[in-house]
């Protein structure tokens, strides 16, 4: 018989080019994701040296990070400028290097434009046992289909270009199982969140995580994702869901996904790459759902998490004295108070939207708990960003784009938005922002910015109370998550 | 890339843990399509604080940064490696990095150094006095005029590829009939890939 092996060690083994004496290994690249950040460089790089794109065929290029979320076309259907030139010149070099390689490009006008990791499985780019990199560390969100994924540098993003592998070592295996039954409005985001507390910002550093048990099986794809989107925010390389019906039934039909045999020989495939049964792995945490409350972080590390009927720690609660200095720091920057509830902690801002949660089901989530109701006074700008073209049109077509806007919020184009301050869509110094990515790093919003991170179900009940409030309380018969999943 | 094979000079006490990529090179640098002049940038928010580290006249271009646990956490962005290229360092010295900022660092000829905590601490209060450290790749031992000697371990390839600036491009360039082979075994077996 053979060793029972991961899924990690199945995938990874089944992309090895190369072993070097040094055990470093030269490992097939499947799916190349770029975006107009991190590419730059990399493209000019090739030119300098001379050096050509292996395989056009397995890279796609979105604009996402640069764009601003108002409108791109005006009445007339012409593009309108961007007037931030910085951000337009690197949006343009990569409108002009992607097919200038032959690469298929998606622009910042197409219905099917959107953030990369959004992009990549709503098309069916991103496939089971695949390996899928991107210059962008939440690439880690793909392994929701079971493809292992993860963010590379620039120089990575050109040798991925010239030579469509990577030279990597292999990590280790860690599982986090979560068992048991979620409570009500206990969603992915919280459970992650959740998983984070626990472990810490470098619980999974040089892991790869796979989530099992009976929580993730049950989860929908757009859970997983969120769910996965986050494994670098433990430290972890990549994050996996092992694939099953659920994951087919998902990418069946989509625009890249195989057809006909092809597909039926993928299907085959897939099925045999879940974990065996006996397989080790180097490290296991064991979660109990039962103990997930809906989650956010008080802090400036995602580690930095609480349930929303908790308080403001003290710093001097943790055991770590260099733990305690820096939970110090970031109540001076969060300008909270230990001791305090967190839900009467009062937002300015509210941002639903990001890789982390911008999918269809968040939006249905958030809209859920906001219909009927109206942004609080206090609340200077509440935002909802979709995280593709085609993710706004569904919920346009579901008439959510009305909930929102009929309750004070703006109904944006989409792209990172307010995740990260690269944009015009920034929190104020100062301010404090409930939002539904997955940075609450100093200064990741905008100078100065305040982040809270939770769930659009949390960040919609933030927006229409003024302050940061159990979702569970605004429950009303026939919510989506107001339901015990 | 040029080959570094001994880091000599001042270091710079920073010692904080999860210093995360945003701190190193906030997002509004990211605009740029050059890899150069981010030094600028690095560092901004700590350079707010008064008194810090970053401006003082004494650490002023040294080659040596002392850092804490799980430093570079955060997004992949290289920005982060060329901005403290381009302030200078040259070595980075901490108890742990993310997985993808040392292999950032690697790629710029910049030495990331693994040391236990008590190391560093002591390598902290050297560096206060303003006294130089050394990282030796040849060797893998960091040292100071005290006599401290630390060894570290450093993964054989990235060593090579620092002390002889080797470019993995080019190297991986060369394995091109291996990469094709590949491709015609998967093409017949994973033909949907
Ligand atoms: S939404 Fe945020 S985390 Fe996701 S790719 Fe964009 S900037 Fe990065």
């Amino acid at each position: 018989m053979t060793e029972p092996k991961t899924l990690y060690a199945k995938i990874w083994d089944a992309h090895v080019v190369d072993t070097r004496e040094d055990g470093t290994a030269l490992i097939y690249i499947d799916r190349h994701l770029v975006h107009e950040v991190t590419s730059p460089q990399a493209f000019e790089g090739l030119r300098v040296a001379g050096r050509t794109v292996r395989r056009p065929d397995l890279t796609l290029a979105v604009p996402d990070h640069n764009l601003p979320t108002t409108r791109r076309v005006d009445a007339q259907g012409a593009r309108l400028p961007i007037a931030d030139l910085e951000s337009a010149a690197q949006l343009e070099a990569l409108a002009r290097n992607a097919p200038a390689a032959g690469i298929r490009y998606i622009d910042a006008v197409a219905a099917e434009q959107g953030i990369v990791h959004v992009v990549g499985p709503e098309q069916g780019f991103t496939l089971p046992g695949t390996t899928v990199v991107c210059g962008d560390s939440h690439t880690a969100s793909h392994g929701a289909l079971g493809a292992l994924a993860f963010g590379i540098g620039t120089s990575e993003v050109e040798h991925v270009l010239a030579t469509q592998t990577l030279l990597l070592q292999r990590s280790q295996s860690m599982e986090v199982r979560v068992d048991g039954v979620l409570g009500a409005g206990v969603t992915p985001k919280d459970v992650i969140l959740h998983i984070i507390g626990r472990i810490g910002a470098a619980g999974g550093t040089g892991h790869v995580i796979e989530y099992t048990g009976n929580v993730f099986r049950e989860m929908s794809i757009e859970g997983r994702l969120t769910v996965a989107n986050m494994s670098i925010e433990a430290g972890a390389r990549a994050g996996l869901v092992a694939p099953d019906e659920t994951t087919f039934a998902y990418l069946k039909g989509r625009p890249m996904a195989p057809v006909g045999e092809q597909w039926d020989a993928a299907v085959a495939w897939w099925r045999t790459l879940a974990t065996d049964p006996g397989a080790a792995y180097d490290k296991v945490v064991v979660i109990d759902a039962g103990e997930i409350a809906p989650s956010l972080t008080w802090g400036t590390s995602p580690e930095d998490v609480v349930p929303i009927t908790g308080v403001v720690p003290d710093p001097m609660s943790f055991a770590d004295p260099s733990k305690q200095a820096a939970a110090q720091k970031s109540l001076d920057y969060m300008g909270l108070v230990p001791g305090t509830r967190m839900q009467d902690v009062g937002v300015d801002m509210v941002f639903i939207g990001s890789c982390t949660n911008s999918r269809i089901e968040d939006l249905r989530a958030a809209a859920d708990v906001v219909r009927g109701r109206h942004v609080a006074a206090g609340v200077s700008q509440a935002l909802v960003v979709p995280g593709s073209g085609l993710v706004k049109r569904q919920a346009e077509a579901e008439g959510l784009d009305r909930v929102f806007v009929e309750a004070g919020f703006e109904w944006r184009e989409p792209g990172c938005s307010m995740c990260l301050a690269m944009n015009p869509d920034k929190v104020p110094p100062g301010m404090r922002c409930a939002s539904t990515s997955n940075r609450n790093f100093v200064g990741r919003q905008g100078p100065g910015a305040r982040t809270h991170l939770l769930s659009p179900a949390m960040a919609a009940a933030a927006a229409v109370t003024g302050r940061l409030t159990d979702v569970r309380e605004l429950f009303r018969e026939g919510d989506l998550v107001g339901a015990t999943a | 890339m040029n080959p570094v094979v001994k880091v000599e000079g001042r270091a710079i006490p920073f010692g904080r843990k999860n210093v995360d990529t945003d701190v190193i090179i906030p997002a509004h640098y990211l605009k740029t399509i050059s890899r150069s002049g981010l030094g600028r940038g690095a560092f901004e928010v700590v350079r707010r604080e008064p008194g810090n580290v970053f401006d003082d006249p004494r650490y002023v271009g040294a080659p040596v940064l002392i850092a804490g646990d799980n430093f570079g956490c955060g997004s992949s962005r290289e920005h982060a490696a060329w901005a403290l290229g381009d302030m200078g360092v040259q070595a980075v010295i901490a108890p742990s990095y993310s997985d993808i900022f040392s292999g950032n660092a690697v790629k710029n000829g910049i030495v990331p150094v693994v040391l236990p905590q008590d190391a560093v601490d002591r390598l902290m209060v050297v560096a206060a006095e303003g006294l130089p450290v050394t990282v030796d790749l040849e060797s893998c031992t960091v040292t100071t005029p005290y006599q401290d000697r630390y060894s570290f371990t450093i993964d054989p390839f990235r060593r090579d590829c620092l002390m002889h600036g080797l470019d993995e491009i080019g190297l991986t360039m060369a394995q091109g009939d291996a990469i094709s082979a590949y491709e015609a075994k998967v093409g017949a077996e994973r033909g949907w890939v």
